[in-house]
């Protein structure tokens, strides 16, 4: 009994759905043939549709013969298609879905959805779609429609291009699209057959600093041995254009890294830096931060009108709940323990434990998941075609703020004074009238709160989970210790350096020995230099 | 031979609370000793953001198993351990269930190296595992039974398809993974398989990257500089855990799109989608053998069985949690069929147990320990669930010992 039911069930999951697998190409390809045939006879857009949502080939093969149909009526329609919003009834009739209801994509009149299927994309068709929404869109009014298409015809290069592209030159004006489109004709010029057009293309490509062209010559190199030397010329001359541009992109990676770092230890360098406190608990700060972005985002979901200020107003939402669960920790445990720094090393991090575990109890183990604002997300490109991503971009020049902003606190206001003097000579200060206890703790919230301010950061750039701290602890001590302890500068400088260092060595040797080798070498420096690249003065340093 | 146990005071409570509760639909169990299951996943540590849907899910079967009666007429318990994401805290916490809590049968492990470390605790004890997760192949233990896919049944299919004209006729692949055992064993099994396809070692870029690795922007700026050579690139991930995460917005705010540049994983699946903005994921796809958005009955019991226990009608499933159902539901059979807990009876009896499985298939047990799966490769839709492109017409059989790793390919047996 068993296995007949087995058999049956088999044979039910064995009906696979009708896109994933055409059982009879053949058959299918007579079908299309049939029908447009007589479709021919009508007019290119209408025979182009057979095949739409039949099968993942067929319509790659029909997104191709409408977009060389040159129909405007095939523009909406492929946008359809791209948007998902193309269905496809079980009659055949195609339909495109705006808001609640449908019409007709061939006549344009209303027309019922009910069952009727979305056409589904694999890679095969929006790479046909592309093109052929490219081709269509060049003669677009809207001049970021012909950009994209002009990228997206120079992705699909095909000889066939070139008139089209030829007269899109002709007639554009800004140069930017210009460029672009000059680019694209150079590629399709390289399909072409004759030579002629072929060492045009080559020039026009050799000519630029874009390593798109060069990865079209190279493929065109295996293909045509002939001009295999006027190819190498132009892709030598594209190099040493590069070559400029990949150091200054390494270097932004650095950098980057570097202020990644440089959040993550400037709590630390308060903290530890100048107060001489060992808090392993640190790395929870931080990740408290990124879950009070969380909350601000969920809290902010409701009002509109705020949520694009969701990320801003997290900085001073996550500098307040750390910098009071700093002070708490202070008042309540870390002053029973100065002056002994192993326990409270291990107090701290005991804490740091108790703080992952609960957050782990009331989120879950899951990651949270926190919306980039659009002002942080994809590619920047600098002059000189530096490409650098917007959201580490902008955490460079955060890191940079913050770290005015805590240079600023403690050189200017008269917290920061009570502060130096109390880490110079707390005896002195005492007597002086400053209450030492009060200066401490509030100097520990501080620090914690910086802590949170980096959580907002790295919110944007790692997981929001309960784990999120345990990553940067160590990296944080690293660069408080190489920068030394007690010096902000030295902080900045360590965070930049190691950063930079890191971003160097990973292409020679891999990410998992740069990091190992950058550990070694601040090893080696520290047993050198013990006291750090700025050694200071400060409780620390006197201890 | 059957453990005898005392009967605990929360079995027996639960028991007489069953009986009282509906005397007349459910057995009483108050009766017999439970049936121990045992759960061995970190609740703690890194590997927590995957192993928890994991426990519940065990819990989750346990619960239904008790609602329909037991097994034999008992009551089946669980035992959660936490081994905390700590290899080798995976080995005490397996003795502490094998030899303590005398279980009867363990759920659990996710990574490789959490795996080998119990492998020895089980074989000692002779106890039994089911291990819910895709791996990297090259083991058979006889107190281990691996519901998740092997090489054969994951890696080399995903390859092949992105080879092919669906996947955009690769000829450059990169290999980027987490440094350990199952990346690197998977990556050697694949070298030799591109290799034996006429991919040159100088067209394979390898790459491994630390736990929890978020500075993504260099490797993925040296793939896009592999993809600039002038042939076909794609991208094989065998990221684990969540690096993945920044991984692929870093994928995304470099513009890299999967027309140009399409990547499959073998380690991503809807639950790690889940904490992510996938909109610029789109078309990147994912090797696996189920995948939620899969249309058949079982599939749909499944999930509405899911959502109903974590009481969350958002919450995805995921591979290696049907892996889990699969491997239980067969247990569940195989210990009624052997008509005892005891380890070798139903080691025997697992070997030919089918279940219709959640991924549409009908899975059945080998006697080499691995299920015969169907493979299936998912595109990454909007809203972080998968689109099915391409399957097997077939459930195929594991090949735990790959022929492309030479020194083990005669290990393979008949």
């Amino acid at each position: 009994m068993r296995t007949g039911a087995a058999a049956e069930n088999q044979g039910a999951a064995w009906r696979r759905p009708r896109l994933i697998h055409m059982k009879h190409p053949v058959l299918i390809f007579l079908l299309l043939f049939a029908l447009a045939l007589p479709a021919r006879a009508q007019d290119a857009f209408t025979a182009g549709l057979t095949g739409l949502g039949t099968g993942f080939n067929q319509t790659a093969e029909s997104v191709d013969r409408l977009g060389a149909s040159g129909d405007p009526r095939a523009l909406p329609l492929l946008r359809a298609l791209n948007d998902g919003r193309l269905l496809r009834r079980a009659d055949g009739a195609l339909l495109i879905r705006d808001g609640a209801g449908a019409t007709d994509a061939l006549t344009g009149a209303a027309a019922d959805a009910t069952g009727a299927e979305v056409v589904r994309l694999n890679n095969r068709v929006r790479v046909a779609l592309r093109g052929a929404l490219g081709r269509l869109q060049l003669v677009s009014p809207d001049p970021a429609e012909r950009q994209a298409a002009a990228e997206a015809v120079f992705r699909s290069r095909s000889a066939e291009n070139v008139p089209l592209l030829d007269t899109a030159l002709a007639r554009e004006t800004v140069p930017a699209i210009r460029a672009r489109i000059a680019l694209a004709l150079a590629a399709s010029r390289l399909m072409a057959n004759d030579p002629e057009n072929k060492l045009l293309g080559v020039t026009a490509l050799g000519a630029t600093a874009s390593p798109e062209a060069r990865a079209v010559l190279l493929e065109a190199r295996a293909t045509n041995p002939a001009i295999a030397a006027q190819i190498e010329e132009a892709v030598a001359a594209i190099d040493q254009r590069l070559a400029v541009r990949r150091a200054a992109e390494t270097l932004f990676q650095g950098l980057s890294l570097g202020s990644v770092l440089l959040l993550a230890a400037l709590g630390l360098a308060v903290t530890f830096g100048v107060m001489g406190v060992i808090n392993m608990a640190h790395g929870e700060f931080v990740m408290l931060g990124a879950y009070t972005t969380f909350i601000v985002q969920e809290a902010l979901r409701g009002i509109p009108m705020l949520q694009p200020w969701s990320l801003p107003l997290a900085v001073p939402a996550a500098f307040l709940v750390t910098a009071a669960c700093g002070a708490a920790m202070e008042r309540g445990l870390i002053r029973h323990l100065y002056g002994r720094p192993l326990e409270t090393l291990l107090m701290t991090f005991g804490v740091g434990m108790m703080i992952q575990q609960s957050v782990r109890l009331a989120f879950g183990a899951q990651n949270r998941e926190i919306i980039s604002p659009a002002w942080m997300q994809g590619t920047l490109m600098l002059p000189g075609d530096i490409a650098v991503t917007q959201n580490r971009l902008w955490i460079l020049v955060f890191s940079l703020v913050i770290l005015g902003l805590t240079v600023a606190a403690i050189r200017f206001t008269r917290f920061g004074l009570e502060m130096r003097a109390v880490t110079q000579k707390r005896a002195i200060a005492s007597s002086m009238g400053i209450r030492t206890g009060r200066v401490d703790a509030l100097t520990f919230a501080f620090g914690s709160g910086i802590a949170g301010i980096a959580g907002v950061a790295l919110s944007q750039i790692d997981n929001v989970s309960p784990n999120l701290g345990t990553g940067y602890i160590i990296d944080s001590f690293l660069v408080v210790v190489f920068g030394g302890v007690g010096s902000l500068a030295g902080t900045l400088v360590g965070a930049f350096g190691l950063g930079t260092i890191n971003k160097i060595l990973e292409p020679w040797a891999g990410a998992v020995l740069a990091k190992v080798f950058v550990l070694v070498a601040a090893m080696l420096f520290i047993q050198r230099k013990p006291r750090g690249l700025f050694a200071q003065k400060g409780r620390a340093a006197d201890a | 031979m059957i453990h005898r146990l005392p009967i605990t005071r929360r079995a027996a409570l639960a028991g007489f609370g069953a009986a009282l509760a509906a005397p007349a639909i459910r057995p009483s169990f108050a009766q017999s000793a439970p049936i121990k299951v045992g759960v061995l996943h970190s609740l703690s540590g890194t590997m927590a953001i995957s192993e928890t849907a994991l426990r519940d899910t065990v819990l989750m079967m346990v619960e239904a198993q008790n609602a329909a009666g037991g097994i034999l007429g008992r009551r089946l318990e669980a035992v959660v351990v936490d081994p905390a994401s700590n290899w080798p805290l995976f080995a005490e916490k397996a003795r502490e269930l094998l030899a303590v809590s005398k279980v009867d049968v363990t759920f659990g492990c996710w990574t490789s190296v959490s795996r080998k470390s119990v492998l020895p605790v089980f074989e000692e004890l002779n106890g039994l595992l089911f291990y819910p997760v895709q791996y990297e192949g090259e083991e058979e233990s006889k107190n281990i039974f691996y519901t998740g896919a092997a090489p054969n049944q994951q890696a080399i299919p995903a390859v092949e398809y992105l080879m092919g004209p669906d996947g955009g006729e690769a000829k450059r692949i990169a290999l980027l993974g987490t440094d350990y055992v199952y990346p690197r064993t998977t990556n050697r099994i694949l070298r030799a398989f591109l290799n034996s396809k006429g991919i040159p070692d100088s067209d394979i870029l390898e790459e491994y990257t630390p736990f929890g690795h978020s500075d993504w922007q260099g490797i993925v700026s040296r793939v896009k500089r592999f993809a600039g050579e002038g042939k076909r690139t794609a991208i094989v991930s065998t990221i684990n855990g969540d690096a993945n995460v920044p991984f692929y917005r870093e994928l995304g705010n470099q513009g890299i799109k999967a027309e140009d540049i399409p990547s499959v994983a073998f380690s991503v699946g809807e639950e790690e989608l889940a904490g992510i903005d996938a909109r610029p994921l789109v078309g990147h796809l994912a090797a696996w053998n189920y995948f939620m958005s899969v249309d058949s009955p079982a599939n749909t019991q499944f999930k509405a069985m899911w959502q109903a226990y974590i009481k969350n009608p958002r919450r995805v499933t995921n591979d290696p949690m049907e892996a889990t159902f699969t491997g239980f539901k067969m247990w569940a059979q195989a210990v009624a069929k052997a008509g005892t807990t005891a380890v070798d009876p139903v080691r025997t009896a697992m070997i030919g147990q089918k279940v219709d499985a959640p991924c549409g298939y009908t899975e059945e047990m080998h006697a080499n320990h691995h299920l015969s799966k169907p493979v299936m490769i998912g595109e990454i839709q909007a809203d972080g669930q998968f689109n099915i492109v391409w399957k097997t017409p077939n459930a195929i059989p594991a090949e735990n010992w790959s022929p492309f790793i030479p020194e083990n390919a005669n290990r393979r047996r008949g």
